[in-house]
């Protein structure tokens, strides 16, 4: 292998053990993460308010946004968990049902005539509507660019897998904020510093669930090995499938996207960017292999056409 | 549901999760119709109709459970000749004397069953009734006008109102005097053409929702309902609970697992607060308060009930054993055991009456613990006004909240209605400990007391309730040692003896084992049943007795839900007896036998002679499912084999209220006093029964009118909790809803030019307020017939003080209550117009230019102009 595949690799595609890979021995703990299972996430934002009271971060002011519901807007340096709003006319379909005490057509396996689904599209009055919500967090990339670019290290790989920042050497530089592809790492604006999910740290340090986790009275939001939350939420989908809701779809659990998978994944029943989220996110420092390559073949050729006239000069 | 109590909603979820149809009735979308399977936009109070409509599906097409019903209901009861239906009277039920606005409901009794002689005298006040609105009528003496009222109705929470008989019954259901008949032929208007034209709701999917409940109920499978205030703050609230209860107990949904009607309720602990009381009109387990004019001593107290069947003919050794629990040695057979301690109403005392009463200058002095009226409560300027004219007024809370400083900031300040330096009223603010601060119980919905422990101590000068209460108690005490008076007798023989902590606390766990009742020893009871009237036992509310059974705090125990079945017992303790579900012998068949394998909980076990099953059988347990009382049995021996609403005198659910309802046997839809619809159902339009606060502060819109063509209602959102003290004072609630708001639809909307995020002004003939306006189809617009009716809906939580301010929603609310519980109408009236209120006295003149407009009185504040 060489050189250029190696950097290459390490970058972006699927990695087994993140922990190894960042340097710890063998008996470290599993890799651990969220699944958000948005389906039964009924917009509550207790994760929200656990998040800021246990990790003591403020408020982000006192606006309203108009933007239903949403008035925290996006993940940034206040605010680490942010539940999304999104109402949206639905594509409910009526069933007429003729008199009553007949069942509906194509109904018939259902206990009652009403639709059953849980794609949290619901008929209401003349049409219908859709309230999503979901509980957005920092991914925990298998491949964080913000770790990537950090050149202080206070980004850090924990043992568990998870990114961290350690505010206390973060020198406000920056750089981790454009290289997120998600948009999630932001500076505080008081004092400089890069903040974002700690996936409670602190917590897993004592064998504890996150708050955000902890708080969720629905368990759209569920801690735990992510190797097992994979198949969790591939168990979820399926059922959800099952049942008819075909917009259920996994964001952020597969290995093999441009993150090389994410420690925190979702189960969305929209399109991601309907949620705000990149569709097909890729790690900002994949490219940054062959941009090196380029890097050296440009030198090269500027040394070669250096030595080229020097070489026409001599004649 | 999940905006109110996402915590309780995670169990909707495991449902739904499971395969359980979620539908949602609601005015609004919120987030529990976002996770419904189906919402049904509704016009706010007309709920009867929607449900009214459900029991015409449920009888017009037979779906009823009817085993059920025949065994367990008095549905096969026959009616006194004399009753007419509002079929007859359009609109009213026989007994409607007009004079008193209220019903004499002798013609509502079962036929062959004597009239209850004493019901009258329980009754008395609702007999008699009618708070009249006095001032508008003819300025007359204001305290007669509210002699007649005691609310003795709510004294039926857990109960039912004294029935002597069974009365004749008719099994076939073929007497057109028989309840199933009536019930039948009163609901037969409730069409889904009606239900279109009331609610609004679309006749297929009303046939969805009516499908759904019936196949889902019945031998097999059982339908919840759940409510939040939303089903009671109507001027016809406690009819909107009975209509669900005659839909439920028709699909055989009660005492069956998965059934029920499950009222959620507004605050933590409020089930709790009404077990043992902070109303007016009951004492400790619901039983009543007595009245100055009839219940002269013990004897006459408990009369009524003395000879009646079921669990209420042992009230004698419940009365007793509470005075027991207050007076302790002082109390004996001798003196009634001090009987006469207790205070008598002499009327309604209800929170609005005590309002009027300040306003008038007859009520000086008011404690506010816990509650903000100046915010909370319905017609906030005359919560302001009534508290602006007190000799003094102790605010207990967590926080400054208006009530404590409408003086300087209220509303009225601004536009000049009241004046800081001509307001008298001292006040004094006591801090509180919070819930975490202090250890106590909090009984929820399902009747489970919960046990917490304090977890930090309060800070500062703040104390628990309990703390403060008891020292107040040492405090008055002291002062009046020595008297001779007999008035000060009361205070001075109450046993007030708690044991009390190292930091000098009252020990909590101690009033517990007070309330859970001890026998002649001193050791703790078990059970309600050994309670005795002979003063050897004390139980400071009776249904609450086995809480600290074996000497042990049952209501902390805390088995996870894994280590157990699914009844799960051993968490907490649910009154009574810790039995999980209620009338849970309705859970078998007749015979004994479980309804089905799916539903079984208890049955009968011949054998073993006795009622099986994982939860606490609800009925006496070697009672076999054959067994006919003696002739001229009373109290628990006189309850059948099938017999399972054991708490009502004659075992029976009532589909129909013979007694105890002030506004009718059966629940008819009424109007809001404020409507811009014409009742389709009837002549009468508003609730005949109703009660009014007739002063110039309290006018009503009247219906119909262009001047108010919309319609408002007020609710919650999940990120604030009731009138805000506990969020908008927190900067981590408030940046989740930082501001006041209404929300419309994007018709009204454009009808009005009302811009998303921009300003609105809501006006009635109470007040206008301001707010921000949110544009959303979350809102539906309502087509009744080829009437279209918009609502704006109205998060109450702002008030001047906090992080974030706004005007308060509940300004807007007028006062006229429910006759059985003394509950406002949430529901009313308004013009809504783009841009901000105008300011100061400018408001003022603002709001008197719509009354003029619309013709309101301001010398006949209550008409309305609906009424005949």
């Amino acid at each position: 292998m060489s050189l250029r595949d190696s950097l290459a690799r390490s970058l972006h595609a699927p990695l087994d053990d993140v922990s190894a890979e960042a340097g710890f021995a063998e008996d470290h703990p599993p890799r651990m993460g969220f699944f958000t299972d948005t389906s039964v996430c009924i917009g509550c934002k207790a994760c929200e308010v656990a998040c800021k009271q246990w990790n003591d971060v403020p408020d982000d002011g006192y606006a309203l946004t108009g933007m239903s519901y949403d008035n925290t807007e996006a993940l940034g340096s206040t605010t680490w968990r942010h539940v999304a709003f999104i109402e949206k006319p639905a594509t409910v379909t009526s069933t007429d049902l003729g008199l009553p005490g007949m069942g509906p057509p194509g109904f018939e396996g259902y206990e009652s005539g009403v639709p059953h689904g849980e794609d949290q599209s619901t008929a209401s009055g003349e049409g219908g509507l859709t309230w999503l919500m979901s509980s957005d967090v920092c991914k925990h990339c298998t491949h964080a660019a913000c770790l990537d670019v950090c050149p202080t290290g206070s980004l850090f790989r924990t043992e568990f897998g998870t990114v961290v920042v350690q505010p206390d050497i973060c020198n406000g530089c920056g750089y981790c904020v454009p290289a997120c592809p998600y948009g999630v790492i932001d500076l505080d604006k008081e004092d400089g510093r890069a903040f974002k999910c700690t996936l409670c740290y602190d917590r897993l340090k004592d064998n504890q669930t996150p708050a955000c986790a902890q708080a969720c009275p629905t368990e759209s939001i569920q801690f735990g090995e992510v190797s097992e939350l994979r198949e969790r939420a591939a168990g979820r989908v399926a059922e959800l499938h099952e049942k008819g809701v075909d917009v259920a779809r996994l964001y952020g659990a597969d290995p093999e996207d441009g993150v090389g998978g994410d420690g925190a994944f979702f189960l969305l029943l929209d399109e991601p960017e309907v949620y705000g989220l990149p569709p097909d996110p890729v790690v900002t420092t994949r490219d940054l292999g062959a941009m090196w390559r380029h890097v050296g073949a440009a030198a090269g050729l500027l040394g070669a056409l250096a030595a080229a006239a020097f070489a026409g000069r001599g004649r | 549901m999940a905006e109110a109590h996402p915590v309780g909603f995670q169990w909707v979820m495991e449902a739904k999760r499971k395969g359980a149809t979620i539908i949602h009735v609601d005015p609004r979308f919120t987030r529990t119709s976002a996770v419904a399977d189906l919402h049904l936009p509704i016009r706010a109070g007309s709920d009867i109709a929607f449900l009214g409509g459900l029991v015409n599906h449920v009888l017009s097409n037979e779906l009823d459970f009817r085993e059920y019903v025949v065994a367990y209901t008095n549905a096969a009861n026959l009616i006194h000749d004399g009753f007419q239906d509002t079929e007859d009277l359009d609109g009213l039920f026989s007994g409607w004397d007009t004079e008193s606005a209220s019903y004499d409901p002798s013609t509502w009794q079962y036929r062959g069953g004597e009239v209850a002689p004493a019901a009258g005298q329980r009754d008395a006040g609702q007999a008699t009734g009618g708070t009249t609105d006095a001032l508008g009528d003819d300025g007359d003496d204001q305290d007669s006008s509210e002699n007649h009222e005691a609310a003795s109705s709510e004294s039926h929470g857990s109960g039912g109102a004294p029935v002597s008989s069974k009365g004749e019954r008719d099994e076939t259901l073929q007497d057109p005097r028989c309840v199933y008949q009536i019930l039948k032929r009163h609901f037969a208007r409730y069409t889904p053409e009606m239900v279109q034209r009331v609610c609004g709701i679309r006749p297929e999917q009303f046939a969805q929702v009516a499908e759904a409940l019936t196949r889902n109920s019945g031998r097999e499978r059982t339908s919840a309902i759940a409510y939040a205030v939303g089903w009671t703050h109507h001027s016809t609230g406690a009819q909107t609970i009975r209509t669900a209860a005659i839909l439920q107990t028709l699909l055989g949904n009660i005492g069956r697992p998965g059934g029920g009607i499950l009222a959620l309720r507004g605050h933590a602990s409020i089930q709790g607060s009404t077990d043992i009381p902070t109303l007016f009109n009951i004492l400790p387990g619901y039983l009543p308060m007595p009245h100055a004019a009839e219940h002269v001593d013990l004897d006459s107290y408990v009369a009524n009930d003395a000879g009646a069947t079921g669990f209420w003919g042992n009230m004698r050794s419940y009365a007793v054993s509470l005075l027991k629990s207050y007076w302790g040695e002082a109390a004996t057979a001798e003196n009634d055991f001090c009987f006469d301690y207790l205070p008598r109403l002499t009327g309604d005392h209800s929170t609005y009456t005590t309002v009027k009463a300040q306003i008038e200058g007859r009520c000086k002095g008011y404690f506010v613990v816990g509650e903000n009226p100046a915010v909370g409560s319905a017609n906030g300027k005359m919560q302001r006004l009534g508290m602006a004219n007190l000799d003094w007024m102790v605010v207990r809370d967590l926080q400054m909240i208006e009530s404590a400083t409408f003086w300087k900031d209220g509303p009225e300040i601004e536009t000049g209605e009241l004046v800081t330096e001509e307001i008298g009223t001292e006040i004094f603010f006591l801090p509180a400990a919070t819930h975490v601060e202090k250890s106590g119980s909090f009984t929820q919905t399902q009747r489970m007391l919960q046990w917490r422990d304090k977890a930090v101590s309060p800070p500062g000068d703040a104390r628990s309730e309990l703390d403060f209460y008891f020292e107040l108690g040492n405090r008055i005490r002291a002062k009046l040692a020595g008297s001779a008076d007999e008035m000060d007798r009361p205070l001075l023989d109450l046993e007030w003896d708690y044991p009390v902590d190292d930091h000098g606390e009252i020990e909590p766990e101690a009033v517990l084992r007070e309330i859970n009742g001890t026998d002649v020893d001193g050791a703790p009871l078990s059970s309600y049943t050994q309670l005795t009237d002979d003063g050897s036992t004390s139980c400071g509310c009776w249904i609450y007795c086995g809480v600290y059974a074996d000497g042990v705090n049952q209501s902390r125990r805390r088995k996870p839900h894994w280590e157990q079945d699914q009844v799960a017992s051993e968490w907490g303790w649910v009154w009574p007896a810790n039995r999980r579900i209620l009338y849970n012998r309705a859970s078998a068949a007749p015979d004994g036998s479980p309804w089905s394998e799916r539903k079984r909980y208890v049955w009968w076990d011949a054998d073993q002679g006795s009622w099986v099953g994982s939860d606490v059988p609800d009925f006496i347990v070697d009672r076999p499912p054959d067994h006919v009382p003696a002739d001229g049995a009373t109290g628990p021996d006189a309850i059948g084999g099938q017999d399972p609403f054991i708490m009502q005198t004659d075992g029976k659910a009532w589909l129909f209220a013979p007694l105890g309802v002030a506004d009718g046997p059966l629940p008819a839809h009424y109007e809001p006093p404020e409507s811009p619809v014409h009742n389709p159902l009837y002549t009468q339009q508003n609730n005949p029964g109703r009660k009014f606060i007739g002063t110039p502060s309290n006018p009503i819109n009247p219906s119909f009118s262009e001047v108010f063509p919309y319609v408002f209602t007020t609710y919650r959102l999940t990120e604030h909790h009731t009138a805000g003290a506990m969020s908008r004072t927190l900067p981590l609630l408030t940046e989740l809803q930082p501001e006041a708001f209404c929300e419309v639809s994007p018709r009204l909307a454009a009808e009005r030019g009302l811009v998303h995020l921009g300003w609105a002004t809501i006006a009635t003939a109470r007040t206008a307020i301001e707010c921000r306006v949110l544009v959303t189809d979350r809102m539906r617009s309502l087509r009744l017939g080829d009437q279209m009716v918009e609502q704006v809906g109205l998060p109450y939580h702002w008030g001047v003080n906090g992080i974030t301010t706004g005007d308060s929603p509940n300004d807007l609310v007028n006062v006229t209550t429910d006759p059985n519980v003394y509950i406002q109408d949430k529901v009313g009236t308004c013009d809504i117009r783009p841009g901000r209120r105008p300011r100061g006295p400018a408001l003022t003149a603002y709001v008197e230019d719509y009354r003029e407009r619309a013709d309101v009185d301001l010398q006949h504040p209550t008409d309305g102009g609906t009424d005949s």
